[in-house]
């Protein structure tokens, strides 16, 4: 598996670490209803097809990457920063 | 009167030759690591041409030569081998010291490619990866920084303490090199 | 026998070889199966588990039957295909599966058992007594079938692992691979083309084909040269391309030793290579399909094109007297070839009552059968059906073809389904199947010379126009293009038992009687049967197979479909795909600068993540490492000890941002920290639960340097590189490890001022340095970092050097502190010393602790956000009934505590529903005289003084403790000010 890193370019997987759902990037309010916070920390949908996940180019440039991929065809649609998720 | 000594990191361990490619520790004087804060990335490589008469190198991109080399090290990030870093930059960069944070060596030969093929999981073929490119990636299982810095030699850096690891992984691969004729 | 003025071996070259110490000659080019063949060995090996004995089927890597141990000791080879591994002088070969000869085998009495040992045997008779399965059944069986064993020694041969990168890559080179690579090499394309024979051309050296006007092997052997002329081109053969994996990446296996008598001085025996290809063309040609009639597995049966290529490319005839038997046009070819060359063929026989077969100089058979053979260790006899007469006939080889399958199994690999063509009656690759790639030529179901030359011009063509680069214009040259033509044949009708997957010894009735029992779906039959789940994965067999089953439940091919092809292609031993990855290769070692004095010292070194680390320094005399453990405990506590602990996380956060950073990150407050102190902190995961916890100094207003536990300080460097991208993008800061440039030595005990101030150059007091503090300072004019931090509960700093320096340092500390009573403690001591001070370790922030647990409620600020901060509000995670820490020492005589230990109230069962908690970390306090422990018991703190049950059924151990605090030495601190 390949990742392409907007930064390094086209790297083999291991130089990258998986994190999980891209989820993570929307992080509730502190004072947060308590079902929004395990929402975001717990409860994750398991689907085959299209996900948004994050990855981090851990051995790298040390981005954090949202990846658009299909879990089942394996294909990457698109690799950004976080930071161009605005 | 105390008196400390100075160790390199691949003392005892280099240098070494086998078949045609040779490894080497290589000296490479201060090692500065130049972050640009927020917003400040441009006027940090103005002022880092100015201050160090090279260019600001883009990413996965090396400037200047022996003595004075600018390496693209991460994201926000490159290191400046040589000089020590010139204080104007402080306000527009984070400067940290790393200048005995790294084992830094040379492999060179005709065949130093085919060597780095066996530890390195990016295409370091001349017509891909020139002189002047860098990348931060694998070497075996550790995090490094690796520059073609000529037709047949290049920079490797990881970290200090596994200097002795990166020379067994290195003399493994060349002697398997070295074998096939 | 050997056929003069035929084949591509050597003959100047003469080699000589052994197979179960008999002698054999070969010359340079034979392959182990040729050169016995030559010799007239027909019988080489026997089956899995009937013990028949057999013979080649094959020439290539699909061969199931000749399978030989090559070498002795602990580098033996089992299970090496005789017709892929290459002769070379002295080489030692013994048969497998067989005692105590190949030719006197004692468990072929399987074979009389035969009625009784069909599909499903094993499951139904070895049911009961359950418990004689392990113990008897199985072992027995295993015993009994089998294939080569290992050795049981180290392994000590040498396999590495090596990336390569292409624009494209071609797989195979027989003419499509070969024309493939030309078209697309003379293009200026960047081409790696591999090939699993140690000899490129593929079936253009096993045949008697012109190409270009020039014998086929001769036009191979020129292509090859022209593609070895080309930089951009690079060729390896004896490469077997295993597996296809996501976006481009592939797997191959180059046997780089494997024909050499010995490899050279460091050389790998094979190396696993990771391929990257922005495009490929699958060359892999066709595997030739047996035909099933009874006795079809006697040695001196073989496929068709076997016969050819040994006839062809070895110049060996593996038989005087042959016979073919076929249901297609190909399978002629053989007939002809045999007589060109001056072997007898004793009969043509095709299965179709149309085939033309006129004008040969031999008996032909259009519409006849073979329908049984004769003869124990090899073929004597086959009878033969046709017209309705039968007849006998003697042969000591027969040549079959049920046709032709196309190596479709790559394009498998990624989950594809290939696609039936009744014309060929074959599967044929899936377009698309993986991305990337092409199957051109006869994988792709287009059989002849021509077709394929044409097809690998058109895939390397379509392939350039892909990379973006020109496409050339050229002919194809001029071969043979014969048309395919065949009537499927998968069994002849009889009762016998006719072999389908030689290698597991599965029959024509096994399938059936899958299909009677209900196993009706592919999968069912083949884990029924056994069919296609041997070393070859039934490459010769499976096609048949699900033929047989598709007839046998009434349903076609397609619907039937197939069982999976998965990785690998053929065989990789485990040894290749762990390449590089023993002993030091398993994982970097990260070193210390104090470790070679650690070493000389003597001291045991301990893993910490990557890092080693000195458990204890022995002294003469001492027998156990608690006497030298207490030692050094008493150093720190008398005296001053001095430990290296460069290896904990240091991360340089700078910027205007850093405060807000670290706020963000820790319960507790780092924005309102002075410069030049240090503060504790506490990190936790989102959860709620501790992730890690350290010092933090502030060197300046918008500079800290973050020091993290040593096994997280990676995962510490992610998080926060998490909560700056991802969560707090507004935040301007930058941040950088540090833990590589600095050496940095802990110096503990009541003496460690007195030691430092005759080292810095400027000395230091309680004034100038309190309990916290931190600044620069210098030592023999080297720049350093004092931190006056204490683990140990004791009057101790930790001073820090550029690394360089550190190996001195540590010299010139440990030289002065035995001066002064003390010297060097390891983690036993340090683990002692910090139990006894109640301080926190890994094991106590295990991940599945609180900052409520651990007593630090109180730092978790109110008064900002931090991660983790709303989700260790939750009720369960501040609910008093927690298991939350104390400490714990013996009740009575002192006995030994041990971690992991759980607890229970006195006079309760000591069962999972009474559990009271449990223990973390243990040491005997020489300070105290006993055993101390630190643990987590619900409702801890409101229980001091209670006693409890600690058992710990591992180990057997049984004692009573009192819950007492934590903190067992100093209370109240005045040691660390002092």
């Amino acid at each position: 598996m390949r990742l392409t890193c907007p930064i390094c370019g086209e790297r083999d997987r291991r130089e990258f670490y998986y994190q999980g759902d891209a989820v993570a990037l929307d992080r509730p309010a502190r004072d947060a209803d308590v079902s929004a916070w395990d929402d975001y920390v717990h409860l994750r949908d398991n689907p085959s097809g299209l996900r948004r996940e994050l990855w981090h180019h851990e051995a790298g440039c040390g981005s954090w990457l949202v990846v658009d991929r299909n879990t089942s065809t394996h294909e990457v649609h698109a690799v950004a920063l976080v930071e161009a998720q605005g | 009167m105390v008196e400390l000594s100075a160790k390199s990191p691949c003392a005892g361990l280099l240098p070494m030759t086998i078949g045609s490619v040779s490894v080497a520790e290589v000296d490479l004087g201060r090692l500065t690591s130049i972050a640009p804060y927020k917003g400040r990335a441009t006027e940090a490589a103005d002022a880092f041409k100015v201050a160090h008469g090279l260019a600001y190198p883009a990413a996965n991109r090396a400037t200047g030569k022996d003595g004075c080399r600018a390496l693209w090290f991460g994201r926000d990030m490159i290191l400046l081998a040589g000089p020590p870093p010139d204080l104007t930059l402080a306000g527009t960069a984070a400067l940290t010291d790393q200048s005995d944070a790294w084992a830094s060596v040379t492999v060179t030969g005709e065949r130093a490619e085919e060597v780095l093929a066996r530890l390195v999981p990016i295409d370091l073929r001349a017509a891909h990866f020139k002189r002047g490119h860098t990348a931060r990636t694998l070497i075996m299982h550790m995090n490094g920084a690796i520059t073609r810095v000529g037709a047949d030699s290049f920079l490797i850096l990881v970290f200090r303490a596994m200097a002795g690891t990166l020379v067994h992984d290195l003399k493994q691969a060349m002697e398997a090199v070295a074998a096939r004729g | 026998m050997r056929i003069d003025g035929k084949g591509l071996v050597d003959r100047s070259k003469k080699l000589r070889f052994q197979l179960d110490e008999i002698g054999y000659s070969a010359f340079e080019g034979d392959t182990v199966a040729s050169a016995l063949l030559a010799a007239g060995q027909r019988l080489m090996g026997r089956s899995f588990k009937y013990h028949r004995p057999r013979g080649v089927l094959s020439a290539g890597s699909e061969e199931p039957n000749a399978l030989v141990t090559i070498g002795q000791g602990a580098s033996q080879e089992p299970n090496v295909r005789a017709t892929t591994q290459e002769v070379y002088d002295g080489l030692r070969a013994r048969s497998q599966n067989a005692w105590p000869s190949l030719k006197t085998d004692v468990m072929a009495v399987n074979d009389l058992a035969w009625p009784f040992l069909g599909a499903g045997f094993y499951y139904k008779t070895f049911m009961w007594p359950r418990a004689f399965w392990e113990r008897l059944y199985e072992p027995v069986i295993r015993r009994a079938a089998g294939l080569g064993g290992l050795s049981g020694a180290h392994n000590p041969d040498t396999y590495e692992k090596a990336y390569a990168f292409c624009d494209l890559l071609v797989i195979g080179a027989g003419p499509t691979g070969l024309m493939a690579a030309l078209t697309a090499g003379r293009a200026g394309a960047d081409v790696l083309l591999v090939d699993e024979d140690s000899r490129m051309g593929g079936r253009l050296n096993a045949e008697t084909y012109i190409v270009d006007g020039m014998p086929g092997s001769d036009w191979a052997t020129e292509a090859v040269a022209e593609l070895r002329s080309m930089e951009n081109v690079r060729l390896m053969t004896r490469t077997t391309l295993v597996g296809a994996y996501d976006h481009g990446t592939y797997a191959a296996l180059e046997r780089v030793s494997n024909h050499l008598p010995a490899p050279e001085e460091g050389a790998a025996l094979e190396t696993f290579w990771r391929i990257v290809a922005k495009r490929a063309i699958l060359a892999a040609g066709a595997l030739e399909r047996p035909i099933a009639f009874e006795n079809n597995d006697r040695p001196g049966i073989m496929t068709a094109g076997a016969v050819r290529a040994y006839l062809n490319r070895w110049g060996v005839s593996p038989g005087q007297r042959v016979a073919v038997f076929g249901n297609n046009d190909d399978a002629h070819r053989t007939a002809v070839d045999l007589i060109e060359a001056g072997v007898e063929v004793a009969a043509l026989i095709d299965s179709r009552p149309d085939a033309e077969l006129k004008g040969h100089a031999f008996p032909t058979y259009a519409g006849g059968m073979v329908t049984g053979s004769a003869g124990r260790l090899g073929l004597k006899r086959i009878t033969v059906k046709s017209d309705g007469i039968t007849e006998e006939l003697e042969v000591d080889c027969l040549a079959m073809s049920g046709g032709w399958n196309p190596t479709v199994h790559v394009t498998c690999h990624m989950n594809g389904r290939p696609t039936w063509r009744e014309d060929i009656a074959s599967f044929v690759p899936t377009p698309g199947s993986v991305p990337g790639l092409e199957a051109a030529g006869a994988c792709n179901g287009d059989f002849s010379t021509a077709a394929c030359l044409a097809a690998g011009a058109q895939a390397a063509k379509s392939a350039l126009k892909e990379l973006g680069l020109k496409v050339p214009r050229g002919a194809v040259p001029d071969a043979e293009g014969s048309p395919y033509r065949l009537s499927p044949l998968w069994a002849v009708p009889g009762k016998g038992r006719a072999w389908l997957d030689f290698q597991n010894d599965v029959t024509v009735k096994d399938v059936r009687q899958a299909a009677t029992e209900n196993f009706r779906s592919v999968e069912h039959m083949k884990r029924y049967t056994t069919q296609g789940m041997a070393t070859d994965q039934g490459k010769n067999s499976n096609v048949a197979a699900l033929a047989l089953l598709a007839d046998a439940t009434g349903r076609g091919i397609p619907e039937t479909g197939t069982t999976t092809f998965r990785p690998p292609f053929t065989p990789v031993s485990l040894a290749a795909f762990g390449a590089g990855a023993q002993g030091e290769g398993f994982a970097p070692r990260r070193l210390t600068t104090s470790h070679p004095i650690s070493v000389a010292m003597g001291a045991p070194m301990i893993e910490a993540g990557l890092w080693y680390r000195p458990s204890y320094f022995p002294k003469p005399g001492e027998t156990h490492w608690r006497q030298s453990c207490d030692r050094e405990v008493g150093y720190v506590r008398n005296a001053v000890g001095i430990c290296d602990v460069s290896t904990l996380g240091k991360i340089d956060i700078q910027g205007p941002g850093a405060a807000a950073l670290l706020d963000s990150v820790y319960t507790n407050t780092f924005s309102t920290l002075k410069v030049g102190r240090v503060r504790y902190g506490l990190m936790l995961r989102e959860d709620g639960y501790v992730m890690d916890d350290g010092t933090t100094a502030r060197l300046g207003e918008q500079h800290y340097v973050m020091t993290t536990t040593t096994a997280a300080a990676g995962s510490v460097m992610r998080h926060l590189e998490f909560v700056h991208q991802v969560l707090r993008p507004d935040l301007d800061v930058r941040f950088t490890s540090v833990t590589e440039q600095w050496a940095q030595f802990a110096v503990a005990g009541p003496k460690s001022r007195e030691l430092l101030n005759d080292l810095l150059d400027d000395r230091i007091d309680n004034e100038s340095w309190p309990f916290m503090a931190c600044g620069p300072v210098s030592m023999a004019g080297v720049q350093g970092r004092l931190f006056r931090i204490s683990f140990s509960g004791e009057h101790a700093y930790e001073v820090a050097v550029p690394a360089r320096y550190g190996e001195s340092l540590f010299k010139l500390l440990l030289a002065r502190a035995e001066a002064l009573g003390g010297g060097a403690y390891g983690m036993e001591a340090l683990n002692v010393l910090r139990i006894e001070k109640g301080h926190i370790t890994h094991a106590e922030i295990h991940g599945r602790t609180t900052a409520f647990d651990i007593g630090f409620a109180r730092m978790v600020s109110a008064k900002k956000d931090c991660i983790g901060q709303a989700m260790a509000a939750r009720e369960g995670l501040v609910d008093p009934d927690r298991e939350r820490l104390v400490g714990l020492k013996p009740v009575g005589a002192v006995k030994e505590l041990t971690a992991g230990a759980h607890l229970f109230e006195r006079d309760a069962a000591a069962t999972r529903e009474n559990d009271q908690g449990y223990v973390t970390s243990v040491g005997f306090s020489p300070t105290l005289g006993h055993f101390i422990a630190l643990g987590f018991v619900k409702r801890g703190p409101e229980r001091m003084g209670e006693t409890l049950r600690l058992v710990d059924h591992l180990r057997g151990i049984e004692t009573e403790v009192e819950i007492c605090s934590p903190v067992f030495v100093d209370p109240e601190g005045g040691r660390t000010r002092g």
